[in-house]
């Protein structure tokens, strides 16, 4: 049997399209799959039949990309899945590879399974939501949701909308609501900006962030929008959907100063704490993990991207958050490192100490970044024993605590199985950072053993063949 | 002392305070963060063949039924007695299945034969054609990490002290060998008696005693679905090749899928059976018979989503049966572990045991086939 793929990778984000494109141009066969129906990730995301994002990023970096991709595909070095949500990925013992990837397909799910020699994980990341009174209601949306409903050409969540939570999305996301023509009354910021002063020479090392900071605040400017930095919605309100919320002064740990809070009316809120990289693949296969310094798990990655299971690379968000342009980078350093490891392929040392020094000060930024926006140990204030923790098996706050101070829960894990938050359709996305940090733990790495729910015939069916053995091109 | 907040830890504290003992209980994790947390709560009468371990579970059978009135709250523990429903797929099975159940039935099980016309009544979602079925209304259902924390709980306010993320580097003994108490990074904690509820390490906490136990992992994986509508899965239903499973020896992988539904709406299906060592990566084949089986039972469920997948490492020893009782060769060493599938619904008999070995009691059943010593080196 001949050898399907000499790399799978899992993700056609930045980091992911970026490693698929150059190891093609280094004669790999490459597999490149994606829950998503287009490639792009989360900031390329685009409305169908538009031939790239509208942005200037897009048209500067998605778009000649996306051409070598197509271009990769014709000549069959580029198998495209899109719409592939692989769910595991395991050691397979074959002369067809050392990995199997095991995917759902399709609207109709059909099962399908990739071999390939080498595996590189560009999963990105996704967002973390704290709760707080009212977050339940509709209106309430998550900051990076409101961006990519809007990027996919969709609706507005509303016409006066408060955005808030912590993080330089917020800023992006503000942006395009105004530009998008919605009324943005108040960006609310958890962290202090002025914490990045600590980082300046970093942020002046990094030009294209300040001409980024300094386009999004100027948008806001124009549309009128305030930015209250070290302040934090504390309650929404309404009866069948948010009417108003709470603006509440923060001490320097996130703790609400007591008769700092007035009301700010709006029809919508988008909220979102940062974003959280999307680890379950990788630590299904034991790799190693690092603390960011926001107290995210990210994976521990080597000069060349080599994650600590020998095979398996990882680039982007998984690696720790740090925006699309280190995506482009680490993807790129990847696929000469793995053309380098499986042909011996020579590297160029000029580029590579170029994309080398590229990533360090880019990754130097993210973390100034993260320490700046790590969530303060005070947000817990916020919450009454009433709210809702887990939303998909609506356990509260309360019951949380009850099980840490009289249950004996000291993790996330103990919580629950206790009490099941975590336990819903989204397997702990949505509320595991707020559990652990109840918990009294810092969040602990991802472990979903199945990566997206699988239903159970393909589990029963036997072993299924592997699309790109059929010289499937999608 | 006990070493262990797991289910067996748990109950021995509840049981030795409730006899007015004092109680300390030292885990170096969570309470149930171990295999307990892992494990599925099944009490089962049905999957053991009368002897020891019959005895044993017929006892817990009933004390899990007072502890589910005994524990505050209300639903503490989330006892459920629904029954189990065991079936078999021709006549082979149900021949076995048959002379499984005469043994039970003369042991004190409560074992009703379900003819194939009458098996839809019981579970309308059957595959049709089974030859047949044991209905064994004794079978129960708890929520392990719920009834640790619970009984945990419950020995707290009885005064028992309750130690957790400290681990037990060191059991200390005396001159003579006698055992003394236990040494954690944060001190000596005296106590003339240590029981070791260790669960599957069980044979590490005997061997810094100086003493061997030779409990090994045994690895299970469980599925679990998306929640499905009340009254999809009913009783706790598994096919009669189950019980041969449990029983087997071998170290490749077995497995048999116990399906049952959950109060919250997920089906549970587990659980495989292989010796592994401590090896948490995903078995693709371990689900694919899980998910192979059920859906041999339950035509319905192919649809249906598997959300999660998990797995935990049963202890078990040679024989298939847990160590209970006090170590004759460490005087003030007791043994509370190696419960291999049934550590759940064994608990309670098991800490009843012991807390009659400490106390001098009479105990229920003979505690004999459980010696800790029985294994020669
Ligand atoms: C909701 C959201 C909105 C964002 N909006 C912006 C923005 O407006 N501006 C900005 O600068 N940054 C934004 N970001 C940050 C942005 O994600 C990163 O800067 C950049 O896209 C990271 O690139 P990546 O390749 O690492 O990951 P991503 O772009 O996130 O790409 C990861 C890809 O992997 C796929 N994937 C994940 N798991 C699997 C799996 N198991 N099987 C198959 N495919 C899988 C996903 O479908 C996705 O396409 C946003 C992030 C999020 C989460
Ligand atoms: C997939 C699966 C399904 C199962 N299903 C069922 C079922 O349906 N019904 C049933 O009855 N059983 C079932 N079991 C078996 C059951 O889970 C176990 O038998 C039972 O949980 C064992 O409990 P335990 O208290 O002995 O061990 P554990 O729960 O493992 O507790 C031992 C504790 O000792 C602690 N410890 C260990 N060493 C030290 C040390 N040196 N210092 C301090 N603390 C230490 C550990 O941290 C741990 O918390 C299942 C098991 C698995 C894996």
């Amino acid at each position: 049997m001949t050898p399907s793929a000499d790399l799978a990778v899992v993700g056609a984000g930045p980091a992911g399209l970026a490693a698929a494109v150059t190891a093609a141009d280094r004669g790999l066969r490459v597999v490149l799959l994606d829950a998503g129906e287009r490639p792009g990730g989360q900031i390329h995301r685009h409305a169908a039949g538009q031939a790239h994002p509208p942005s200037l990023h897009g048209r500067r970096h998605f778009a000649p990309r996306a051409r070598r991709l197509a271009a990769h595909r014709r000549a069959g070095r580029v198998t495209h899945l899109p719409a592939h949500h692989v769910w595991t990925v395991v050691p397979h013992d074959g002369a067809d590879g050392a990995w199997a990837l095991h995917a759902v397909a399709g609207p109709d799910e059909a099962p399908a399974t990739v071999h390939a020699r080498t595996v590189l994980l560009a999963t990105g990341a996704y967002e973390r939501h704290l709760p707080f009174p009212g977050w339940t209601l509709p209106g309430v949306v998550g900051a990076g949701g409101a961006q990519a409903l809007l990027k996919s050409g969709l609706v507005l969540p509303g016409r006066r909308v408060v955005v808030a939570g912590s993080g330089p999305l917020l800023l992006a996301v503000a942006g395009s609501l105004a530009a998008a023509g919605a009324r943005v009354p108040a960006v609310v910021e958890a962290a202090d900006y002025t914490a990045y002063a600590s980082g300046l020479p970093t942020l002046l090392r990094n030009p294209g962030k300040l001409a980024e900071a300094a386009l999004h605040g100027g948008t806001l400017l124009r549309h009128a929008a305030r930015l209250l930095t070290r302040h934090a919605v504390t309650a929404a309100h309404g009866t069948t959907r948010v009417e108003a919320v709470t603006v509440t002064r923060l001490d320097r740990d996130w703790r609400p100063v007591p008769g700092t809070s007035r009301r700010v009316p709006c029809d919508a809120l988008a909220v979102g704490h940062g974003l959280v990289p999307q680890l379950e693949l990788a630590t299904g296969l034991g790799c190693a993990t690092r603390r960011t310094p926001d107290d995210t798990p990210a994976l521990v990655v080597d000069a060349d991207q080599a994650t600590t299971v020998p095979g398996v690379w990882a680039a982007g968000e998984t690696g720790g958050v740090g925006g699309a342009d280190l995506a482009l980078t680490e993807g790129e350093i990847a696929a000469d490192a793995i053309a380098h490891a499986l042909r011996g392929t020579p590297r160029d040392p000029r580029r590579t100490a170029a994309l080398t020094r590229r990533r360090a000060r880019l990754r130097a930024f993210a973390d100034t970044m993260a320490a700046a926006h790590r969530p303060g140990p005070g947000w817990t204030g916020w919450l009454d024993d009433t709210t809702e923790v887990c939303r998909c098996e609506e356990v509260t706050a309360g019951r949380v605590r009850e099980a840490v101070a009289d249950l004996g829960a000291h993790d996330a894990r103990t919580v629950k199985l206790l009490t099941r938050a975590g336990m819903g359709w989204c397997q702990g996305r949505m509320c595991g950072q707020a559990v652990a940090r109840l918990a009294g733990e810092p969040p602990a790495p991802d472990r979903r053993p199945l990566s997206c729910p699988v239903p159970l015939g393909h589990l029963a069916a036997p072993p299924t063949t592997d699309p790109t053995d059929r010289g499937a091109r999608a | 002392m006990i070493v262990g907040a797991g289910v067996v830890g748990a109950a021995c504290a509840y049981y030795a305070a409730r006899a007015g003992l004092s109680v300390a209980v030292v885990d170096r994790g969570p309470v149930a963060g171990g295999t307990t947390g892992a494990g599925e709560g099944n009490l089962l009468v049905s999957d053991k063949e009368a002897g020891a371990e019959l005895d044993l579970a017929l006892l817990s059978t009933r004390l899990w039924r007072e502890l589910a009135e005994a524990l505050p709250p209300r639903d503490a523990i989330e006892y459920e007695p629904k029954g189990g429903l065991v079936v078999a797929s021709d006549g082979t099975a149900l021949t076995a299945l048959r002379a499984l159940a005469a043994g039970q039935r003369a042991a004190g099980v409560t074992a009703h034969e379900v003819a194939p016309g009458e098996l839809a009544r019981l579970e309308p979602g059957l595959a049709p054609g089974l030859a047949g079925g044991v209905h064994y209304p004794q079978d129960a259902q708890v929520q392990p990490a719920r009834a640790a924390a619970a009984l945990l709980r419950a020995a707290r306010r009885m005064g028992a002290a309750v130690r957790l993320g400290e681990e037990v580097t060191a059991v200390l003994t005396g001159p003579d060998g006698t055992v003394r108490g236990v040494r954690t990074p944060r001190g000596d904690l005296r106590a003339p008696a240590v029981v070791n509820a260790a669960g599957t390490w069980g044979g590490h906490v005997a061997a810094l005693a100086g003493t061997r136990l030779p409990v090994m992992p045994r690895r299970g994986f469980v599925l679990v679905t998306e929640p499905l509508p009340p009254g999809f899965v009913r009783h706790k239903v598994y096919a009669a090749d189950y019980v041969a499973d449990v029983a087997s020896g071998s170290a490749d992988l077995q497995s048999s899928a116990v399906v049952e539904g959950t109060p919250a709406g997920p089906v549970l299906i587990g659980a495989t059976r292989e010796r592994v060592g401590f090896d948490r990566t995903l078995s693709t084949e371990a689900l694919h018979r899980l998910a192979a089986r059920a859906v041999a039972l339950f035509p319905a469920l192919e649809r249906v989503h598997a959300i999660r997948a998990y797995c935990g490492f049963r202890p078990y020893l040679p024989d298939h049966l847990p160590a209970i009782g006090p170590d004759p060769r460490v005087p003030g060493l007791h043994h509370a572990c190696g419960h291999e599938g049934a550590g759940i619904g064994l608990a309670p008999a098991t800490a009843v045991l012991v807390t009659a070995a400490l106390t001098g009691a009479e105990p229920p059943v003979p505690a004999a086939p459980f010696r800790p010593d029985r294994f020669t080196p």
